[in-house]
């Protein structure tokens, strides 16, 4: 240790209240009460709807939390001063995701469907599956500023994953969007996945790039106008979202990667035109799609006039779903307090009711305080995202951050006001709440990524390596 | 089962899921309220504090207790970016040296093409007292208008300009 740095230790003594604990006990115990919640959840969906408490209730409570114990383990080991709130909320949501679906499983209408009842115990795999690679990004990926060499890689591959839904006899088209792919028996949906590695892929280049962007611009009517050749990298984005539009037909994605660099363009320039532009071009491009999509078309039918579209699903027209208008029932039915777990009757919307369709589901038996709750709980984990990269310090963590949690935020804006009636419905899932492998897999992940740039922005400055010249240095003092 | 229990479940778990909310924004309550603001004079003031207690320090060199006792009181406990791209990101100080740079292992990684890669670096004396050093960086580092040629000591509050970023330490 050098003489300056090794300093007496009245030094560190003057230590200022902004010195980051590490906060992992409060991690701890709100782990313990968010995997308490669920558990509470369980045995009341079993005693509304079979009258005892379910027997699985041992082995689920324990199941769930020892996935949120080993995670917790790890986090103490590898990202010590890691934020206290991410890993319990995801936990808390995903094991809601789990009752509500095992409760779905309980119903008499959906078991005469292919997944028979046996939703639950399999995404309680794709849980364990999320959290080992949860446990694999925090030990292997000790540094987030690592992934920035894979600025270019990131982009192919991000690309590469979007493309895998269009390969012929790999993709599959499921109920009008292909945006899955088919996989040994599984399926999988590339785009969960993609939306992490886009992320990295727009927050290093936009850190090289976000000076030509931000400075080279005509002030016009109070907005930065760019210059028409700065506008290259937003159209490409944008031509590739209107393709994934065209091609997969699926609104969400394709108004999800557009959005997240939005938000990173936006945030790495700190020009509010890009916002404008960036609003008024997928609004032309997601008009002019659906001038000659019918799938998208009527998916905007749906939305326009739920009502009118469920009863032309009742007379049995092809092609129309009364699943619309079935969820704002079941959000109807809940009313303010809702029905109780096990007492709504959301399990009506039959297919998809345990993914899309799940906030339904939340909305009737939990009501309108329910779902503030579970809204407030995802903004809590948004905030955390862009809290993390507030506090990061450096250009590329702050972008990866706060790309990261612009995706996540606008997926559950996306799926929310989606089931809601606000926007049309697309396919995607409300992120660990929904049954799905992919989503439920990918959002551990960026919950990973996540922690691991908070660890390091909240990380005390570290000690600094011995340096050899820092005993010579002699200091001068004006006297 | 009885309606009265099913409808206390109903209740009980969304008042556990509101509490668990509330908890949770008790954790974070710093975001949300701000720190807690210790009392203290204008920077102003505290920059002529410590001023004076730097043509001090000399000879409280000898006397270490007293000093201790002063720097605690006097010393910056921040380091604040207040100009640039990563204006608004703050450090602790911690009695553990600073590095500013556009290399990526640096305390505060620069964004700057006017800084270089290792450009300067900000560490406690003996004393406590905060020095920065400039590692010879191409286009310089300046304390308040002059480039610095030596390690200099940080007055509380004054601009280090590295390119165009500005840092300043802060109490």
């Amino acid at each position: 240790m050098s003489s300056t740095t090794n300093s007496p230790t009245h030094h560190t003594s003057t230590i200022g209240s902004i010195g980051t604990p590490s906060r992992r006990n409060t991690e701890l115990a709100l782990l313990v009460f968010a995997v308490a919640i669920p558990v509470f959840a369980y045995a009341n969906v079993g005693l509304a709807i079979n009258e005892e408490v379910p027997s699985g209730l041992l082995s689920y409570g324990l199941g769930l939390g020892l996935l949120a114990g080993v995670a917790h383990l790890v986090v103490r080991k590898f990202a010590p001063y890691a934020d206290p709130l991410l890993l319990p909320v995801a936990t808390l949501l995903n094991g809601l995701g789990l009752v509500a679906i095992w409760r779905l499983d309980q119903s008499k209408y959906l078991q005469r469907a292919e997944q028979a009842g046996t939703a639950a115990p399999r995404q309680l795999l794709y849980t364990a599956m999320g959290i080992a690679l949860f446990i694999v990004v925090l030990i292997f990926l000790k540094d987030h500023r690592v992934l920035q060499r894979y600025t270019y890689i990131s982009m192919v591959g991000a690309i590469f994953l979007l493309l895998l839904p269009l390969v012929p006899g790999l993709g599959q088209n499921i109920y009008g969007a292909k945006i899955w792919i088919s996989v040994a028996g599984f399926s999988i949906q590339p785009g969960e996945f993609a939306k992490i590695v886009l992320a990295i892929f727009f927050a290093g280049y936009l850190m090289v790039k976000r000076d030509a962007l931000a400075l080279a611009s005509r002030r016009v009517l109070g907005l930065y106008l760019p210059r028409g050749r700065d506008l290259g990298p937003i159209i490409v984005v944008w031509i590739i979202s209107i393709l994934i539009l065209v091609f997969e037909t699926d609104l969400g994605t394709s108004l999800l990667f557009f959005g997240m660099f939005v938000i990173m363009l936006y945030v790495a320039t700190e020009r509010t035109s890009w916002i404008v532009f960036g609003m008024l071009m997928s609004a032309a491009g997601a008009v002019g799609v659906a001038q000659f999509e019918s799938h998208v078309q009527q998916r905007v039918q749906a939305w326009l006039d739920p009502l009118k579209e469920y009863k032309l699903s009742q007379q049995g027209v092809v092609g129309h779903s009364e699943q619309a208008m079935q969820a704002l029932w079941a959000f109807g039915s809940g009313g303010t307090l809702g029905t109780g777990w096990g007492q709504g009757h959301s399990e009506l919307i039959k297919f998809a009711a345990n993914s899309d369709f799940i906030l339904a589901t939340f909305g009737e038996e939990l009501g309108l305080a329910g779902i503030m709750a579970l809204l407030l709980l995802y903004g809590l984990i948004v905030e955390r995202g862009v809290r993390t990269a507030l506090a990061a310090r450096d250009p590329f963590g702050k972008l990866l951050a706060i790309g990261l949690s612009g995706a996540f935020a606008l997926q559950v804006f996306v799926v929310a006001g989606g089931v809601m009636g606000l926007i049309p419905l697309t396919g995607m899932t409300m992120p660990f709440l929904a049954y799905g492998g992919s989503s439920v897999i990918a959002n551990w992940a960026l919950i990973g990524i996540l922690i691991r740039i908070s660890d390091t922005a909240r990380r005390p400055a570290p000690a600094p390596a011995s340096n050899p010249d820092a005993e010579m240095t002699q200091v001068v003092r004006p006297s | 089962m009885s309606e009265l229990t099913l409808t206390v479940m109903r209740l009980g778990f969304l008042a556990v899921l509101w509490l668990f909310v509330i908890v949770a924004v008790q954790v974070i309550r710093s975001d949300l309220f701000g720190t807690r603001v210790t009392q203290r004079g204008s920077r102003r003031e505290a920059g002529r504090a410590q001023q004076a207690q730097r043509q001090q320090a000399p000879p409280q060199q000898r006397q270490q207790p007293a000093a201790a006792g002063r720097t605690r009181r006097n010393a910056p406990t921040k380091l604040v970016v207040s100009e640039g791209t990563l204006t608004g990101t703050t450090v602790a100080l911690q009695g553990q040296t600073i590095t500013l740079g556009r290399a990526h292992d640096s305390t505060i990684v620069l964004d700057d093409d006017y800084a270089s890669s290792r450009h300067a670096r900000i560490y406690p004396d003996r004393d406590g007292q905060w020095i920065v050093e400039d590692l010879g960086s191409t286009n310089g580092t300046y304390l308040d208008r002059s480039r610095l040629t030596t390690p200099t000591p940080i007055p509380l509050g004054a601009p280090i300009r590295i390119g165009k970023t500005v840092i300043e330490l802060r109490k």
